[in-house]
């Protein structure tokens, strides 16, 4: 069997993400603390998940665009164990999906938490719900940069 | 005038092994008796075997298996992707082929140690790159939490509640009650149990699961011609087709203008133009039901009612025997055996032949299908 390019495992144990070389820029202007969605050059379609060309107009040339940041939550579960230990140890937490307001097909997995760096588990779920308004913020994870979401304060 | 797969084959022969959460053979055992078992209920000596369909998640190749069974020179082979998204394709690619020339008896089978093997969505490795590098790190781990995070909208935009999920879950269950082959034979289910069971994702709870299963299943196509010599009464492919929709993403098929309208609805409307009849005329379904909100998506991709009406539909026990369209009557995958699906087509052929545990009087037309939220398939069959 195969092993994917493993990055070094953070302390908590969280899976980070195994990067493609379609995907690799995102989280390199993640790694800026950017949020950014790969977008066609030529017709300026944006398109999620990054591929090579453009399901529109067929062009290879690609940017990436930066967004807001912000987004309503479009849906959410709260997975139970069993699941792999270090996500068993914060269940249940929450996983969301954002709706971009700059791009609303386009629908980001991630975790709602109250800062940056807070666990899986450290909101309310009382305070989850669908159409709540959302801005992203980046927390180190084993080296790398990955995408977390606040309320927004209402 | 163009060929046509319409009823020009037939599934003459049906087989399986026990199902349980651990069986001592091996896949390999289980796959040949299995196989070996429907050859028998056909009539069909294994030596005239020469083709092969099965999954790609499959792990006996047919190298393997015909070599076990004795089969014949083989001419045609092919496995079909997406897991239970392929399973009524391994009876498509095989009526093609038997209706095109390039064979004349073809096995289709599957066989898996789910229930005492691992879970696959532990095995991080090779779970983690595309596209699991937009949803694993988040804890979106399991296909519970994917198809989780559809149903929570669906929910959400159409007013279904955890009563319609229930529904799903009981009429399979009722359905399994009276299978003394189902894993749920002696394991009556109530409300009471469904809304006090343990979450798994929520929305999703225990019993919104299929089950984890050891076990193998097969089925037998000739063409129509030959299905009139063979043992049992022909159950006629009437119809078949995969669907692959346009900007479709898998079980994560969050990335594009509208998520709730999935593969079935793609497999279905190429299903429908091939046949002589409509979803109205549809006796009994069996209807892939790895989760429990795959079967409203399911009756609404299928055209049983319109969009967002998939829960509704679930009401005044319509999917129960006796009501507008009994489904999954051998216990599916909730409350049968969860085979990626096969046991669904098998139960399908049973009815036609009547002889299932819970008898559609009188059913002349099945629909079966894959799973929906993953490239799909789709069979009509016919007696």
């Amino acid at each position: 069997m195969t092993t994917a390019p493993e990055a070094a495992a953070p302390a908590d144990g969280l899976l980070l993400p195994v990067p493609d070389e379609d995907g690799a820029p995102f989280w390199e202007y993640a790694a800026r603390g950017e949020l950014r969605v790969q977008a066609c050059t030529d017709c300026g379609r944006l398109r999620f998940p990054p591929r090579p060309c453009c399901p529109h107009c067929r062009s290879f040339d690609s940017e990436w665009r930066r967004m807001s940041g912000r987004g309503r939550i479009w849906s959410y579960v709260r997975p139970h164990p069993p699941l792999l230990p270090a996500y068993a140890a914060q269940a249940p937490y929450n996983v969301i999906l954002v709706e971009l307001a700059d791009a609303p097909h386009i629908r980001l997995a991630g975790n709602l938490v109250t800062s940056a760096d807070a666990p899986l588990d450290s909101v309310d779920p009382a305070r989850l719900r669908i159409g709540a308004r959302v801005h992203v913020v980046f927390t180190e994870l084993g080296g790398m940069s990955v995408p977390r979401w606040l309320l927004e304060k209402s | 005038m163009a060929a046509t797969l319409k009823d020009a084959t037939a599934i003459v022969g049906i087989g399986q092994t026990a199902f349980a959460r651990h069986l001592p053979q091996s896949e390999k055992e289980l796959a040949c008796r299995a196989i070996l078992a429907a050859l028998a209920d056909a009539g069909i000596d294994p030596g005239e075997v020469d083709a092969f369909s099965s999954y790609t998640m499959e792990e006996t190749d047919e190298v393997e298996v015909a070599k076990a069974i004795g089969a014949g020179d083989v001419t045609f082979f092919s496995k079909i992707g997406y897991g239970g998204g392929g399973s009524c394709a391994t009876v498509g690619h095989l009526a093609a082929a038997v209706a095109t020339g390039q064979a004349t008896v073809g096995v289709a089978w599957r066989s898996r140690k789910r229930g005492s093997g691992p879970r696959p969505w532990k095995n991080t490795a090779v779970q983690l790159p595309t596209p699991g590098q937009w949803t694993r790190p988040f804890g979106l781990l399991r296909p519970a939490d994917e198809i989780g995070m559809l149903a929570r909208r669906y929910m959400h935009e159409y007013g279904a509640t955890r009563d319609h999920l229930f529904n799903v879950a009981m009429a399979c269950r009722n359905r399994a009650n009276e299978n003394p082959t189902a894993m749920m034979y002696e394991r009556p289910l109530t409300r009471e149990m469904y809304m006090t069971s343990r979450m798994i994702s929520d929305p999703l709870c225990l019993f919104d699961n299929c089950l984890e299963t050891d076990g193998a299943l097969a089925c037998v196509i000739v063409s129509a011609e030959r299905a009139r010599d063979c043992r049992h009464k022909p159950v006629y492919v009437h119809s078949a087709a995969q669907g692959l929709p346009s900007q479709h993403h898998g079980m994560v098929n969050y990335w594009n203008d509208d998520p709730l309208s999935g593969p079935a609805w793609t497999a279905a409307r190429h299903l429908w133009k091939q046949a002589d009849f409509g979803p109205q005329d549809v006796d009994v379904a069996q209807i892939y039901d790895a989760f429990t909100p795959l079967i409203p998506l399911s009756l609404e991709g299928y055209g049983f009612c319109g969009r967002g009406e998939g829960a509704a539909f679930t009401e005044g026990g319509a999917l129960e025997l006796g009501g507008r369209l009994p489904i999954n009557t051998g216990g599916g995958g909730l409350s049968e055996a969860y085979v990626h699906g096969f046991n669904l087509i098998n139960e399908g052929v049973k009815q036609l032949r009547g002889v299932s545990t819970a008898q559609v009087p009188d059913a002349t037309t099945c629909l079966v299908t894959a799973g929906e939220g993953v490239p799909t398939s789709a069979i009509l069959l016919r007696s």
